[in-house]
């Protein structure tokens, strides 16, 4: 089983325009199992999206360290797939192309390319091949960049809030999708999120962010068995805990200004 | 109402032919052997007649005799308004207006000398725009992914780019072996600016998420700029060529009129000086017509090759 992802001591600083310095991320240390589907959940603005980078390697870290495996992160790899929120298909390409541009760049396309075919057919886009990124909905372009990414056969994906942009019956269908998928492949998966049903809908263990600067407040284990009921009594009683940790619970707080 | 397009420039066809036969000749007009115009007016009146049949048969037909039949009337109906003006009452000075029948008579009397100077200026705008076109390319990709070359490139672009490619002629005709050489380059020069500024502009506008994506599907740099920034970047490598090729016409009839000895430009200045306005109002129909097609097969190319991005950028 490969894909585990160790973060030891993670820092993380960016220089605002008026030159201040402005801490993402500080001190994070989380360990990740190889084939455990992980969320991070936070405040919009906390951090988590910069973590994520972080592990694809997009960023460096200013203190700390990352692994995958045994090896260190620091650039970014086809070993660590990531899906944006936006699909950011290439638009010159047509959708087989675009599942096929990683095996390109790679150059092994012509030994893989079967994979194509099937990754296509495993997000359900099998007439869609010839089709043009602006022809396709919103779900179905989502799909087809899951399949660009999964086509490397990544030891880990990255989902940077991959079904934000979804309305709300795609997106429980795309869920579905994505544990299927995760069934099958055994890829480590690493999800940020804003919605706390989508998380402990998927995940194994769901990490609860703090905001400005992002440290880990709690790490939860979600045990209740697959496939899971987003009505069930386990289901409400862990979202109103997480909602709690979130300070969304109860009253309310103050708010933050006037109209 | 959308009927009646079809028949309309039948009617101003075969009203400009009956008005041209009818009416007396103007004493200052001199006759010329052949009635140009009534051949012209004739064919065109037959063409669309022909397509008026077929239109009752083939929709796509009719959707395009529809879709043209007021503009080509309305051509047809300025062409016998300005026959009228010119060769039925002279009320313009006859040197410089001539009637339409001198003019269609110097395109059928000469064309095969007017050819060799089409075949002429084309040679030197084709080589001229290639080399512009390719050199503005390559500067484009150089600044628009390296930062050094953006250093020395740009302040270069910046000054030189905007200099008219004609004010060079003093300069470039006596610096160049051939008045060929000289003229291809400034036309060279004329493409290279907007190739170059919309070729690294649009490089540079590629949304940076791309890159990151292709970065994690394992691209390395080079394939991300041929693979991932230049293909983003065409729809703003087509501007610059639109932009390109409308400076070269310019320089190339400039150039063609202060310069070079032959060439549908030089043809032009030289019927001027002889006062054979017929003829200039000729060339610059044939230069019409050429660039015309110029542009539409650079249309072409373009919706060829950007598929995908059909509609995102209109005309």
């Amino acid at each position: 089983m490969v894909g585990e992802i160790r973060i030891e001591g993670v820092e993380k600083r960016f220089l605002q325009q008026n030159g201040d310095e402005v801490t993402a991320l500080s001190g994070i240390d989380l360990k990740i199992e190889a084939g455990e589907f992980v969320s991070f959940i936070g405040a919009s603005g906390c951090g988590k999206s910069t973590l994520l980078r972080l592990i694809a390697g997009l960023n460096q870290a200013d203190a700390g360290k990352l692994y995958i495996d045994e090896d260190e992160i620091n650039a970014p790899s086809y070993e660590r797939g990531l899906v944006f929120q936006n699909p950011m298909l290439f638009p010159w390409l047509d959708i087989y192309h675009n599942v096929a541009f990683g095996l390109k760049a790679r150059g092994i396309y012509k030994e893989k390319k079967d994979d194509i075919q099937r990754f296509l057919s495993l997000v359900g886009l099998d007439d869609f091949h010839h089709s043009y990124p602006h022809q396709l909905s919103g779900g179905m372009a989502q799909r087809a960049s899951l399949a660009r990414a999964l086509v490397n056969h990544p030891k880990v994906l990255l989902l940077d809030e991959p079904l934000g942009a979804l309305d709300a019956f795609t997106r429980m269908q795309m869920q579905d999708e994505l544990l299927r998928i995760w069934r099958e492949r055994k890829t480590t998966m690493i999800m940020v999120t804003h919605d706390v049903d989508e998380a402990i809908y998927l995940s194994d263990r769901i990490v609860v962010m703090t905001p400005r600067p992002a440290k880990v407040k709690r790490c939860i284990e979600v045990t209740i068995p697959r496939p899971r009921d987003r009505g069930a009594g386990d289901f409400l009683k862990l979202r109103s805990e997480i909602l709690k940790i979130l300070d969304f619970a109860g009253r309310g707080q103050e708010p933050e200004y006037y109209l | 109402m959308k009927r009646i397009n079809i028949w309309l420039p039948v009617i101003s066809g075969l009203l400009a032919m009956v008005l041209d036969i009818c009416l007396p000749n103007s004493f200052r007009y001199a006759a010329l052997k052949q009635p140009y115009f009534l051949y012209v007016l004739l064919a065109v009146t037959v063409f669309f007649a022909i397509a008026m049949i077929l239109s009752i048969f083939k929709n796509s037909v009719r959707l395009w005799t529809q879709h043209i039949g007021q503009f080509a009337g309305a051509v047809l109906l300025f062409l016998n308004v300005f026959n009228i003006v010119t060769k039925k009452l002279a009320l313009l000075p006859v040197i410089f207006f001539p009637a339409p029948d001198k003019i269609f008579g110097v395109l059928f009397e000469e064309w095969s000398f007017l050819a060799v100077c089409v075949f002429s200026s084309a040679k030197l705008l084709f080589t001229g725009f290639v080399f512009g076109a390719a050199v503005g390319f390559l500067t484009g990709i150089a600044v628009g992914f390296s930062r050094q070359a953006a250093y020395w490139v740009n302040p270069l672009v910046r000054i030189l780019g905007p200099i008219p490619a004609t004010a060079w002629i003093p300069i470039v005709l006596v610096s160049f072996p051939t008045t060929f050489s000289a003229s291809c380059f400034l036309i060279a020069l004329a493409v290279w600016f907007p190739t170059a500024v919309m070729t690294s502009s649009g490089i540079l506008n590629v949304q940076n998420a791309y890159f990151e994506v292709s970065s994690t599907l394992g691209a390395g740099r080079f394939y991300q700029i041929f693979k991932v920034g230049i293909p983003a970047a065409m729809p703003h490598v087509f501007i610059g060529l639109f932009n390109g090729a409308c400076a070269s016409f310019i320089t190339l009839m400039t150039a063609e009129m202060l310069g070079v000895k032959n060439g549908i430009g030089w043809y032009i200045n030289w019927q001027k000086d002889m006062m054979a306005y017929a003829n200039v109002y000729a060339g610059l129909i044939i230069i019409a017509v050429t660039f015309f097609v110029i542009i539409t097969i650079l249309f072409k190319l373009r919706d060829h090759l950007l598929v995908w991005q059909k509609g995102v950028i209109k005309w």
